[in-house]
């Protein structure tokens, strides 16, 4: 179909992202509105409309529409704003201002996307592809240097050279040690076994994190031509994509990209007449978190409840799926091996840190003005993310931490936002890089309530079999609880440091292992805040309902009985034009009072700690 | 088997190559508090209680280590007592501790490492208690599943798969709601259960008990009257009733192992409803006769039906409770009175 559409070369590139963001922001109708509009103004063959797997990351914008060669953007898009769209393309119109990128700063309108501060300190490497390319047609994949670095591999490299040149490249795996990427292909690679796997690890299960599902939608290819390449190197002829059955997009578009690839015969025998033989099946896992660890996603391929192997054990290079040799990577590994073939090691390793080459890619969510997927070179700093790319924190609130890593991570302080960031200095300021989900949160955030948050999360996903893991984070989160309902005890700090020492050592698999640093890290940095919420009663975020009260400033008042009349536990009193009074006694801190005071008295106010009525 | 010599707080131990660091180091009486491991079982490595530190290596688990020449084992470090001392308060806050009206009481592993480990009041009271308040499974007519006793050791879970072959039990659910559970979650009664009780008689606390169990106040070693197979077994005896079976570990028969007849089926013993004598039909009624009379009885009615239409009509029908030698004899018996007709239960 893109054949033929591009032996008339059109003048215009309209893309349209199609992701599972894009779609929920209504892509879909925008797309096909705008195909038929341009097609009855006659450009079809000038105006090509091209679907994309993914917009450019700046989701909070969708539905966004891109104009190459140009590079401008049109953001949030409606059905209704079409028409004009299309017509501008007639000669003589005018592009479509209003609906270009306004700076949050200035309010100036930024026609290109490039010149959007999210975008600038980017550098778009692995997600190259993404928001380019239409992932259901192996053809754009292939006009784009698509299954080059497999045709060179097969046709020119012997396995050794590609196991040296992914080492050389410097790339490290995203578990929580950032394992070199390349020391691990060589392990498998040295197994003695005829038989092998190849396991792409796409069971993203952290909250907030979703830019493996990002480049599934949006650049499935690269991942098979990774894990082809993988299979070379290592001599295994079968690979398996572990995905998330919660990613039904990313399975569609794996699974007609497979399709595509066996057609084209890059997947199948003799791939390239190279003698080379390999073929990928999915997967679908079933919702658990813990099915993301090496030996629990082995067992749960095949067949059993996915439970982590305890050490002492052989490496999964030496041991894995069906007892045999298997390499597992995550899919950002994958999707980085062509761009190493394709570009050398050298240019890969010279992005990067001293020890973490490279990009890194984050979902950065939470309280930043601009939010999305993002690919930024290792060693940036954090205020460089959150302040340039992120645009800092909205609504003129203050920046209170940023949390790294998923559950498995911690949070960080204003203090490091200098930290340039790579593995280990991630690791070493007590958080990890782990998924890269990235959590941005305000003066608003309560620490204390943000780790139970985290902990009822691996508490919840522990596979149950480990004591420490199991019953400590639920000890954990019991005392966490407690905490944020104002029955914490002083003694509680030091015992949750303990229980959280005692648990990374202790557990059985790296989610024991780090289910504590949500905690551990908000106690580092943040230790005045559970003692407000022990010693003060007081939560000074004002999240925790138990530690917190409503006030009416009497000199606001006016007395005009809105708050009265909706409170559902008649705590308010006054007559109309007399200054109301909350009873603390009576008061549930439901704050309707709050939401409901006219906003031109605003009399009503949430204060940290329990007020006795008479206050 | 190649022999292999470790050190372990400062004493020399010599063991079997592939043994593992706990059960080299239990058979020579060096205590290692531990939870999930059984020596008939695969190592599993769930409860942590059985850190050690190696020299050189740092904390590993010993019932998944296998020794090496040469290691060098500690015991008794700081951060081992703080791992452990962790892991067993967390498991002692989730656990319904009731031990004077528990069944194991004296007998519970849980037991045996707090004394080990010794657990502070004041230490235990800082912590939260955890234990839930799940239902019990009565379903079995033997035992009691208790799940709030359970420590998710799964040694039942190994025992029904590695010992009986049977594979009634796994881990279900996630999070503080993992537990042991039979297919669905279903009463254990309504699953392939055989009953044979072995994961019973290795659960390390009172989560799985015998119903109305009483303990006994000696043993006495015999066989098993069931079947010809002549398990071991070892009778709980108290007063002069038998009031539990074990199976004998020393047999070589069964090794230790029963099966749910065997392991439960002693009530006939004292039964009412057992016949101690033989009894002989009059009139009617059944009364009670001597062993002379009864196979006096038998011998003239044997004749008198072969007279009658003789020695074939006669037939053998023998039991699999007897042993091979008992039904040799059976059937030359039954020769010996003209007839071929022979048979056995098992047949049927
Ligand atoms: C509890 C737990 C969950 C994990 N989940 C994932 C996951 O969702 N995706 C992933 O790629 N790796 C996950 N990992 C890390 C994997 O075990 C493994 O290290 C990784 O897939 C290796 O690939 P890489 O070296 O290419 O990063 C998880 C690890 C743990 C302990
Ligand atoms: S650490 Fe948690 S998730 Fe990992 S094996 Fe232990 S119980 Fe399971
Ligand atoms: S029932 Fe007993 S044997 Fe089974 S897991 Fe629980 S404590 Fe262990």
């Amino acid at each position: 179909m893109i054949r033929k559409e591009r032996s008339k070369i059109p003048v215009k590139t309209l893309l349209l992202g199609q992701g599972t963001c894009c779609i929920s922001a209504g892509a879909e109708q925008v797309y096909t509105a705008l195909k038929r509009e341009i097609a009855q103004l006659g450009m079809a063959d000038s105006v090509q409309v091209k679907r994309t797997g993914l917009c450019h990351g700046f989701c909070q914008l969708d539905p966004v529409v891109i104009i190459e060669p140009e590079g401008l953007l049109y953001s949030e898009v409606k059905v209704d704003d079409v028409p004009e769209i299309a017509r501008s393309f007639l000669p003589g119109e005018r592009l479509v201002e209003r609906l270009f990128y306004h700076s949050p700063v200035t309010g100036e309108a930024i026609p290109r996307y490039r010149d959007i501060a999210f975008y600038q300190r980017q550098q778009r490497t692995v997600l190259k592809n993404c928001g380019y390319i239409d992932p259901e047609e192996i053809d754009d994949y292939l006009t784009n240097g698509g299954y080059q670095a497999l045709r060179q591999v097969l046709l020119e490299m012997t396995p050794e050279q590609v196991i040296k040149q992914v080492k050389d490249s410097g790339l490290r795996g995203l578990g929580g040690a950032g394992f070199p990427t390349g020391r691990k292909w060589e392990s498998c690679y040295q197994a003695a076994e005829n038989e092998k796997y190849v396991v792409c690890n796409a069971d993203e299960g952290d909250p907030g994190a979703f830019q493996d599902r990002s480049i599934l939608e949006g650049d499935p290819h690269s991942v098979l031509e990774g894990m082809i390449i993988a299979g070379y190197a290592v001599g295994a002829a079968q690979g398996y994509i572990y995905v998330r059955a919660e990613y039904p997009l990313a399975v569609k578009r794996l699974r007609s990209a497979i399709v595509q690839a066996r057609e084209e015969g890059f997947l199948g025998e003799d791939i390239f007449g190279s003698g080379f033989g390999f073929d990928i099946e999915i997967f679908p896992g079933a919702g658990a978190f813990v099915c993301g660890e090496s030996t629990a996603l082995v067992l749960s391929i095949e067949g059993k409840r996915g439970m982590p192997k305890p050490l002492p054990r052989p490496r999964t290079t030496e041991v894995g799926l069906w007892n045999k040799p298997t390499l597992l990577n995550n899919v950002k590994t994958f999707a980085a091996i062509r761009w190493i073939i394709n570009k050398g090691a050298d240019w890969f390793s010279s992005i990067g840190t001293k020890k973490s080459k490279g990009t890194a890619i984050f979902s950065l969510t939470g309280k930043t003005v601009n939010c999305g997927l993002i690919e930024v070179p290792m060693g940036i700093t954090l205020r460089e993310i959150i302040f340039g790319i992120g645009g800092g924190i909205p609504d003129n609130k203050k920046f209170k931490a940023v949390q790294t890593g998923g559950p498995s991570g911690g949070v960080l302080p204003e203090s490091l936002l200098d930290t340039a960031i790579d593995f280990d200095s991630l690791t070493a300021a007590g958080s990890m890089m782990g998924s890269g989900g990235m959590v941005v949160v305000d003066e608003e955030t309560c620490m204390v309530d943000l780790a139970r948050y985290f902990l009822d999360f691996t508490q919840k996903e522990s596979c149950g079999q480990c004591s420490l893991c199991r019953l400590g984070s639920l000890q954990m989160l019991e005392i966490l609880t407690a905490i944020t309902k104002g029955e914490g005890r002083m003694a509680d700090i030091d015992l949750l440091i303990e229980l959280g020492e005692g648990i990374k050592i202790g557990s059985l698999c790296g989610l024991g292992q780090s289910a504590p640093n949500p905690v551990l890290s908000t106690i580092r940095y943040f230790r005045a805040e559970y003692e407000a919420h022990i010693l003060m009663q007081q939560c000074p975020a004002k999240r925790c309902k138990a530690l917190i009260s409503y006030y009416i400033v009497p000199d606001k008042c006016t007395g005009c009985t809105a708050c009265q009349r909706q409170c559902p536990v008649n705590a308010i009193t006054g007559d109309r034009k007399k200054i109301h009074v909350i009873d603390q006694n009576k008061c549930t801190r439901c704050g309707i009072c709050l939401s409901v005071c006219p906003e031109r008295f605003s009399a009503v106010e949430s204060v940290p700690g329990r007020l006795v009525s008479g206050d | 088997m190649r022999k292999i010599t470790f050190v372990i707080n400062g004493r020399k131990i010599e063991t079997n190559e592939r043994n593992t660091i706990l059960r080299a180091s239990l058979a020579h009486g060096i205590y290692i508090p531990h939870l999930c491991d059984h020596p008939d079982l695969t190592p599993f490595g769930g409860c942590r209680l059985c850190v050690v530190e190696i020299e050189g290596r740092g904390l590993t688990i010993s019932c998944k280590a296998p020794v090496e020449e040469g290691l060098v084992v500690q015991t008794e470090t700081p951060v081992i007592n703080k791992v452990r001392r962790i892991a067993a308060e967390l498991l002692i806050v989730n656990h319904h501790a009731e031990c004077l009206q528990c069944v194991r009481n004296t007998e519970c592993k849980l037991q045996d490492i707090a004394a080990y480990i010794g657990i502070e009041a004041d230490h235990l009271q800082r912590l939260r208690q955890t234990a839930g308040d799940h239902p019990i499974d009565n379903s079995n007519p033997f035992f009691i599943r208790n799940p709030n006793k359970c420590v998710l050791c799964g040694i039942c879970v190994r025992t029904c798969e590695e010992i009986n072959g049977v594979r009634v039990l796994d881990f279900a659910f996630r999070g503080y709601e993992t537990k042991i559970s039979t297919l669905m979650n279903k009463p254990i009664n309504e699953s392939v259960c055989e009953s044979c009780g072995e994961c019973v008689v290795r659960c390390p606390t009172g989560a799985l008990i015998i119903k109305d169990y009483q303990r006994p106040d000696r043993v006495v070693t015999t066989i098993c009257p069931y079947c010809g197979t002549g398990c071991g077994i070892q009778l709980g005896v108290r007063g002069n009733k038998v009031v539990s079976v074990r199976g004998d570990r020393d047999n070589p028969i069964n090794k230790g192992q029963l099966c749910v007849k065997g392991r439960f089926g002693y009530h006939f013993i004292d039964h009412p409803d057992r016949l101690t004598t033989p009894l002989i039909k009059r009139n009617g009624a059944f009364v009670k006769a001597s062993w002379d009379k009864a196979l006096e009885l038998v011998a003239t009615k044997f004749k008198e039906a072969q007279d009658r239409y003789g020695p074939e009509a006669l037939a053998g029908l023998s039991s699999a409770r007897i042993t091979n030698e008992e039904n040799y004899l059976f059937q030359k018996l039954l020769r010996c009175l003209g007839t071929n007709s022979i048979d056995h239960c098992a047949r049927l």
